[in-house]
């Protein structure tokens, strides 16, 4: 999750919250200062719900509604305590807003939504979307991708999040009347102009394979550490069964039995603490996760370089060969092969007067022609621009992020060292008394 | 054994019976005996056999089951080691050293080098049991292989047998009564042919298969009037049987587990290392913390390898010995019942005197041309004789019995002693290195924060820290 680096920390949605709700609101919130949203305003998602209604083909479906809370923060400061204003969304809702934005902004790097399906599941955790677990952590998700999209420069201006946050009535009819749809680009386009643009800009290049492995190395990541959680919550848990036996021992042993009967509670709390560490974990899982589908964020902006610059290209392309047309009028000579040279080789030469039709038709064209390149070109560089700046700042939240949760990690694992430390002492003590 | 060599008026016999005379002796040994101290309490609260007023002198106390050690009066220092592999043309199979230094007067030198086969001790564990079959011997590693072993002889296995022998016969030392037996010196000290002719001494086949029969037979008899004391005993085996057998089986596996977890773990540092791959500004903490998972991986080994060293086979031992225990109880019911049949025999035999006879005689008097007085007296001598044969044969028995509950009784409190250190030692040692692996691990992660610390993010995982500080905590 974002650092911190200024002092004003919007951070507190409702203080109804418990005390880990506050925590993970803590460190969800911890964004970017400057002109943003979140100056302004506090945002938090602060419960989730179910709800039951009718889809698109009027079939019954059960879906999960969050409630996004959101209080001026001057308000807050002066602790007048107001209500804060709420609203209701879905996280079909969610994506909306995220592909409105995807369109409008291609050159940022939109933040994710948390996953639509659980993966990466170890094999306690359910991968039901239903599972009290896992609405969780995606209520968690959602508030973080709120956050990010307020503490952007640019996207926290944008007015259609503005009203996602304001008002839940008429929104969706509003982000189509944006026409945003319209302006997507084809993932056959894109996927074409990846294949034959020639020139694309060595740093975006470099981004893509970087961005490949980012997300290859994330993934495999994330699978490894289910499966060490997996094997982790096994060895704590067989010890449980220690405390049972010693317990069970115990019933017949004289001076043992005090002992092994205390053991045998320690060997139970060892084995009961594994659920605590492994949710601790999971924190940290969404996070990496978080970085994981940035990855896919990165290689859209990728993406559409690449198509702007083939755009470019092909524009360019036309152009020259227009020019080429025109030359080979104006002199008579005839070095591209064209279906019009080989009829009139074949039926006669054209008239002088149907010649200069054509020169004058040519002219225009390479007149629009020049426009349109160099149209594309400023189109291309002002991208080229706008999104260096947005992956610059990408980077650099990305290092930090990832530098905080890889010393949380850490930290992680120094608690449970010190809590295995702390049983393992005590059933010491227990056994020395046996 | 100072209480042995101090009183040289007592030989060790290696008694089948314990003749009824020597059996108060036998019992004083036991009481001169300063090594049947384990615990490091001076006093003996136990309610055991021996008197509590006993002088404890710092010389007896000693760990009895850290055979390493080099306790004060201890006089004798067996050692197994050095498997070795012999090929024949029938066979092939491992001899091991068995290295003996000892200051006993009965051994004619202080040092003695035989190497023996798993047969030998097995020859020796007989010999012992049939000598004083209510005594608890301590057990040998099992004969065949377990489950889940390719080779009969793969390192592991040689070396965990290796160990257990070790401990078998250093606890046979350190027994009052077993360690005076004959066998156990000739097992200690014959060269090979000599053992083997040792060997072919001792009780025929004929009368082994004589006591064998007697003893099926007891068996199927059953004990009648069984000491409320040895019931109790057999009761709380059955239970401790059943615990220990559990805790075996829980500890395999965990063993288990804890080497699954290993193997995942192996896999995930490089994963950090080959993101650092792509990595500019997170290098050094992504290797940072590839290195603190291997080097984690290589403490998680070291536990691992202790566990199956010091744990498993312990509780694996005791498992044994609870089935030594059982045979125990039911050699001394055997001998219990035997004394009771004879005692069955006995009356009837004398009811058989007291019944009139009279009409019976006269008519196979009459048959056989005897006078029905005379027979009468006839068979009335012969029955005597009987009776005071039977009267004799009870009186042996009666002292078998004693000496049988007697010695195993105070074994009983030995033997609980014993486990109780070892089972202890065990856990205590598990519980030691369990905590010396979180230790260790614990140092890893923090001096890689320390080294992370040290750059920009103070203020980050300052905040960090006190968010985790500030989080409730729930154990």
């Amino acid at each position: 999750m974002a650092d911190c680096d200024s002092e004003e920390i919007a951070v507190i949605g409702n203080t109804d919250l418990t005390a880990a709700e506050l925590e993970n609101n803590k460190n969800n919130t911890m964004a970017e200062a400057g002109t943003t949203l979140l100056r302004r305003m506090e945002i938090s998602v602060a419960e989730a719900e179910k709800r039951t209604g009718k889809n698109a083909v009027n079939m019954q479906e059960t879906y999960t509604v969050y409630l996004i809370e959101t209080r001026p923060i001057d308000a807050a400061a002066e602790s007048q305590n107001p209500t804060p204003d709420s609203l209701w969304r879905r996280y079909s809702e969610f994506e909306l807003l995220r592909n409105y934005l995807l369109v409008t902004y291609p050159f940022i790097v939109v933040p994710p939504l948390p996953e639509k399906r659980a993966e990466f599941v170890w094999h306690k955790l359910s991968a039901d979307n239903m599972d009290p677990d896992f609405v969780e952590r995606r209520r968690a998700g959602l508030e973080n991708f709120l956050l990010r999209v307020a503490s952007h420069p640019i996207l926290s201006n944008d007015k259609i999040f503005h009203h996602f946050l304001a008002e839940e009535q008429g929104w969706k009819e509003a982000v189509f009347e944006t026409g945003f749809q319209a302006k997507a680009d084809s993932r056959l386009k894109a996927l074409n102009a990846t294949f034959r643009v020639k020139n694309p800009d060595k740093r975006f290049t470099e981004l893509k394979h970087y961005s490949d492995e980012l997300q290859s190395v994330t993934s495999q990541l994330l699978r490894v550490r289910a499966r060490v959680a997996d094997r982790l919550y096994g060895v704590y848990k067989v010890h449980g069964n220690y405390g049972r036996v010693f317990s069970e021992w115990s019933a017949i042993e004289k001076e043992m039995g005090d002992g092994l009967q205390s053991a045998g509670h320690h060997m139970d709390a060892y084995a009961t603490s594994v659920d605590d560490i492994l949710e601790e974990e999971e924190h940290y899982a969404d996070q990496l996760k978080e970085y994981l589908f940035y990855a896919e964020a990165l290689r859209a902006v990728c993406r559409k370089h690449e198509l702007m610059q083939y755009e470019l290209e092909t524009a360019a392309q036309d152009l020259a060969s227009k020019k080429q047309q025109r030359e080979e009028l104006a002199t008579g000579t005839i070095r591209t092969f064209s279906l019009k040279g080989m009829t009139s080789k074949l039926f006669g030469q054209e008239t002088p007067e149907q010649r200069e039709a054509k020169l004058s038709v040519l002219e225009e064209q390479i007149a629009e022609g020049e426009e349109l390149v160099k149209e594309k070109n400023a189109e291309c560089e002002e991208y080229v621009k706008n999104a260096w700046v947005d992956i610059e700042r990408f980077k650099e939240q990305k290092d930090r992020d990832l530098k905080e949760a890889l010393i949380s990690y850490a930290i992680m694992q120094i608690s449970v060292c010190k809590k295995g430390i702390q049983v393992w002492t005590n059933a010491k003590e227990c056994f020395s008394k046996m | 054994m100072s209480g042995i060599t101090a009183d040289p008026t007592i030989s060790c016999t290696p008694a089948q019976e314990i003749p009824a005379d020597l059996s108060g002796q036998m019992l004083e040994l036991d009481e001169d005996d300063d090594l049947e101290v384990f615990s490091k309490d001076t006093t003996l609260t136990d309610g055991s056999f021996f008197n509590a007023s006993m002088p404890t002198s710092p010389a007896s106390m000693i760990n009895q089951y850290k055979f390493e050690e080099e306790a004060d009066d201890k006089d004798i220092f067996i050692t197994v080691d050095n498997p070795e592999s012999h090929v024949t043309a029938i066979e092939t199979f491992i001899t091991y050293r068995v290295l003996t230094k000892t200051t006993r007067s009965e051994f004619d030198s202080c040092e003695y080098e035989v190497r023996r086969r798993y047969q030998d001790f097995l020859w020796l564990k007989g010999r012992l049991e049939d000598g004083h079959p209510t005594l608890i011997v301590h057990p040998l590693p099992e004969k065949f292989v377990m489950k889940g072993m390719v080779e009969r002889f793969n390192d592991d296995f040689i070396e965990t047998r290796r160990k257990a022998l070790h401990k078998f016969l250093n606890r046979i030392a350190d027994h009052p009564i077993l360690s005076c037996s004959e066998d156990f010196k000739v097992f200690l000290t014959a060269q090979a042919w000599e053992l083997t002719s040792h060997k072919k001494q001792g009780p025929g086949f004929l009368s082994r298969m004589g006591e064998t029969v007697r003893a099926v037979a007891a068996t199927v008899r059953g004990v009648k009037n069984r000491p409320e004391e040895f019931t109790a005993i057999q009761e709380y085996v059955d239970t401790f049987s059943q615990k220990i057998t559990s805790l075996d089986k829980v500890t395999q596996r965990i063993l288990k587990e804890q080497k699954e977890y290993l193997d995942e773990l192996k896999e995930y540092g490089p994963v950090y290392t080959l993101w650092s791959g792509s990595e500019e500004e997170l290098v050094e903490p992504l290797k940072g913390v590839a290195s603190c998972i291997e080097r984690c991986c290589r403490e998680k080994e070291e536990q691992i390898s202790h566990l199956s060293e010091t744990l498993v086979p312990s509780l694996h031992e005791y498992v044994l010995c609870a089935e030594t225990l059982k045979s125990v109880l039911r050699r001394r019911d055997n001998i219990q019942a035997e004394y009771e049949a004879k005692n069955d025999m006995l009356a009837n035999k004398k009811a058989d005197r007291e019944v009139e006879y009279k009409d019976l005689g006269f008519v196979f008097g009459s048959f056989l041309g005897k006078n029905p007085e005379e027979a009468k007296q006839q068979r009335q001598q012969r029955l005597d004789g009987e009776i005071e044969e039977l009267k004799e044969e009870i009186d042996k028995l009666e002292d078998k019995v004693e000496c049988a509950n007697n010695a195993l009784k105070v074994d009983w409190a030995r033997w609980q002693k014993n486990m109780r250190g070892d089972i202890r030692g065990a856990f205590l040692s598990t519980a030691e290195k369990n905590i010396d692996y979180y230790e260790k691990c614990l140092a890893v992660w923090e001096s890689f924060l320390l080294s992370q610390k040290s750059e920009h993010s103070v203020e980050g995982t300052r905040e960090q820290q006190a968010a985790k500080d500030a989080r409730p905590q729930d154990t």
